[in-house]
């Protein structure tokens, strides 16, 4: 058997393979069976729906030619926002994907090194059942922070500025500069733009402890004047 | 070494046996892919230190070109490379041509054209969210039938040999079947069929598999083949090839979940996985003792045998990768260094300073045999050996060290920018090492040119007299 053709072939070949995806892949699998996979739709929660009323007010124009408008009766608006929501995840994931985003950022917290303290709650299982974490975003690198509980830290024109221009915001950081998400200018997110400010907000969304939240109240104050130094 | 039944007149000469063109085809397709993975990383690397002067450019992004970089040395790089030597390896040891010739150039073209759209899917941004399998999702059916078409051309010739069969060949067709399914898994499976954990725990089998699974005993099989050949002496001990080849075919693929420590994937699973990962570390120590034991009496070969310097360099760097490794994956050293550039100078260390280093070593060895023409400077050899090794001894080291201060700044809850800024100084070094590594290749491909040149000038020469009655 041990060298001859047939028992490399079966032995080392398929039986040795086939045991350690048995073990390794298919009891993982066979555990969160019973925990179903929550699609888009499914995953899109208040605290998503809230960014994008907020990016259709911000960023109007650029909102309406990516999506289109909100039908005005209730029900339907309601219904719209989910599905339009959907399509940006799908979409943002696509972006976050595709730029590599997931070498540079992971998205799980480990129990260990102080990471709770720093990003919120340990990860568990049920967070990744869904259609968005297919393949899973794990991530193995960390050149910036890690992401899984990003949504709602940072405000929509935060994290637009800092996607078209980085060290504007953080000076030093490494990050690259992604103008291609939009039409020239930081207050003028295109659709990919907005797809992924929905992705990233949507991140950590869904835990109770849905930290550090910008409330957005229009301010009653006309023309605010702001001073000198911050309106450089 | 197998087929020592044949009587000397019945055994095949070495042009019927082998396509030296194609071999020679792949080895520079390998090169070429060489050097645009190198300038994906040097993009990378540039931006880390935040001084990328093509910021801004959609096609250039560096995280595609990160993506262009891994993917270009292990479809690109690694795989040509290896295709190449099974081409000059098999059909000599089993004394029997591939099973079809016009099949070997059909395959040529499809796997060239696989890595081409892969970059070009990834450059578009249509990257699939699997590491290492990035590979858009529309070209993993062809790469796919591409590597069942592998594996039947050159199954074909081994499955004639009689008898127990070299320990070359128990590499060569474990890696032809677990090539094709570990491709099978990591693209479809977490892509197809499960999400979230699991998916993450057929996603860390992938990457692990990939480089035990089909670059690790390809890179052993072959050596295996040129060590023994180069060194005129058998391997020293048959017995630890033995325990060498089966405690890695079944220690190997147990281990993928050690990507993913501390993930919400079963704490016992991850378990299993640490220690199988130390389990293979005592079977690697056996194959290099193996092999330092073919050495012993005949070290002096090692300075002055270009081939085999790479080869022993190469094991030397194994050692240390694996030891590197034996620490990584016990959960207090996770603590501290996943995430960091830690894994990146192991990656880079196994990557370049094993395996390429091997495959770099048998094209040093092959090349005159193809050319027909001995190297056209040695001293551009040995430039190209001691850049590759030193840049890849410093990048290893520098990244391995900044790894565990980015670590240690992040368990401190310094502010993110901290690890940033601490970084800088090993990134900027990194590159440095990056350039030298670079440099070495570039005298391997002037060095080569100009024995091609040196090759033609000849040829043509041999050709003159018959033809100089025309001229
Ligand atoms: C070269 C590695 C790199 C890549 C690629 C990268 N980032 Fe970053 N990212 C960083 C670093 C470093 C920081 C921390 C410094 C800063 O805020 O810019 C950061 C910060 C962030 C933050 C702010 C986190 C916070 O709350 O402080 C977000 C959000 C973010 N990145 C999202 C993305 C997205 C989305 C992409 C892909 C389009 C991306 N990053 C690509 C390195 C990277
Ligand atoms: C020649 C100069 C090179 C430079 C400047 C370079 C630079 C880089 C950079 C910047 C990264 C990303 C690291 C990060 O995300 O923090 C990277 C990743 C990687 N490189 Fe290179 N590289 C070079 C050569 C090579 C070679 C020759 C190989 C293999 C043969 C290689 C294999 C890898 C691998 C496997 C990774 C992924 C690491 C991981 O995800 O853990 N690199 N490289």
């Amino acid at each position: 058997m041990f060298e001859t053709k047939s028992g490399i072939f079966f032995v080392a070949g398929l039986a040795f393979f086939a045991f350690a995806f048995l073990s390794n892949a298919l009891v993982p699998a066979l555990m969160y069976r019973d925990v179903p996979e929550q699609t888009a739709e499914q995953v899109v929660n208040g605290n998503v729906l809230f960014q994008l009323e907020d990016l259709a007010q911000r960023y109007p124009e650029a909102f309406r030619t990516a999506w289109g408008d909100a039908p005005v009766e209730e029900a339907a608006a309601a219904e719209w926002y989910v599905k339009t929501g959907a399509e940006a995840l799908r979409e943002g994931r696509k972006i976050y994907v595709g730029e590599g985003c997931w070498h540079c950022h992971s998205q799980f917290v480990r129990p260990v090194s102080n990471e709770s303290r720093r990003w919120g709650p340990v990860s568990e299982s049920p967070e990744y059942q869904n259609e968005l974490q297919r393949p899973v975003m794990f991530g193995t690198r960390r050149v910036g922070p890690d992401l899984s509980r990003e949504g709602g830290r940072r405000s929509n024109d935060w994290h637009a500025v800092h996607f078209f221009r980085p060290t504007d915001l953080s000076p030093g950081s490494p990050m690259p500069e992604y103008p291609w998400l939009f039409d020239g200018a930081a207050d003028r997110p295109n659709r990919r733009g907005l797809a992924l400010l929905v992705y990233v907000q949507w991140l950590g969304s869904w835990l109770d402890s849905y930290p550090y939240y910008e409330t957005y109240l229009p301010s009653d104050l006309k023309d605010v004047e702001l001073p000198a130094a911050a309106a450089q | 070494m197998t087929a020592d039944t044949a009587s000397p007149a019945s055994i095949p000469r070495h042009s019927e046996l082998v396509e030296e063109r194609l071999v020679c085809w792949y080895f520079l397709a390998a090169l070429a892919f060489l050097f645009v993975s190198m300038l994906g990383g040097f993009l990378m690397g540039f931006q880390l230190i935040r001084h990328n002067p093509l910021s801004g450019i959609e096609l250039l992004s560096p995280g595609r070109w990160r993506m262009v970089h891994t993917n270009a040395i292990a479809y690109g790089f690694l795989a040509n490379a290896f295709l190449g030597i099974l081409h000059w390896v098999v059909p000599r040891l089993t004394l029997r041509p591939v099973l079809s010739r016009g099949l070997s150039y059909a395959i040529f073209f499809v796997w060239q054209g696989v890595v081409l759209a892969t970059a070009v899917g990834i450059l578009l941004g249509e990257a699939q969210g699997l590491e290492w399998g990035e590979t858009p999702v529309w070209i993993d059916p062809v790469a796919q039938a591409g590597l069942l078409l592998v594996a039947i051309n050159f199954m074909a010739p081994i499955v004639r040999v009689q008898g127990p069969i070299y320990v070359t060949l128990w590499y060569f067709i474990a890696a032809l079947v677990w090539t094709f399914l570990t491709y099978a898994m990591g693209n479809f499976v977490p892509q197809y069929f499960v999400s979230g954990t699991a998916a993450g725990a057929v996603g860390g089998l992938f990457i692990h598999d990939l480089v035990g699974l089909f670059v690790t005993p390809l890179g052993w099989g072959m050596m295996y083949y040129f060590v023994p050949i180069l060194l005129g002496k058998p391997i020293w001990s048959h017995g630890l090839s033995l325990v060498g080849f089966w405690g890695l075919a079944f220690f190997y693929p147990l281990q993928g979940i050690h990507h993913f420590l501390y993930t919400p994937i079963p704490m016992f699973l991850q378990y299993g996985a640490v220690v199988s990962t130390i389990a293979v570390e005592l079977v690697v120590t056996t194959v290099i003792i193996n092999f330092f034991g073919t050495l012993r009496g005949r070290g002096s070969e090692f300075w002055t045998n270009l081939p085999i310097r790479w080869f022993y360099t190469g094991m030397v760097f194994y050692f240390l990768t694996c030891l590197q490794c034996s620490l990584q994956v016990t959960l207090t050293f996770q603590q501290l260094i996943h995430f960091t550039d830690w894994v990146v100078g192991h990656a880079h260390l196994v990557m370049f300073g094993v395996f390429s280093m091997w495959q770099l070593g048998v094209m040093t060895y092959l090349f005159p045999r193809l050319l027909k023409q001995d190297w056209h400077s040695r001293r551009l050899c040995e430039w190209h050996f001691w850049l590759s090794a030193g840049g890849i001894l410093v990048m290893a080291s520098d990244l391995t060290l900044a790894g565990l201060f980015q670590g240690w700044s992040w368990m401190g809850l310094m502010h993110w920018d901290h690890s940033v800024e601490i970084s800088q100084p090993f990134w900027v070094a990194r590159l440095f090492a990056g350039l030298a590594i670079f440099g070495g290749q570039m005298c391997f491909a002037w060095n080569l040119f100009q024995t091609w040149q040196a090759a033609r000038r000849e040829r043509s020469a041999e050709a003159a007299p018959a033809a100089g009655l025309a001229i």
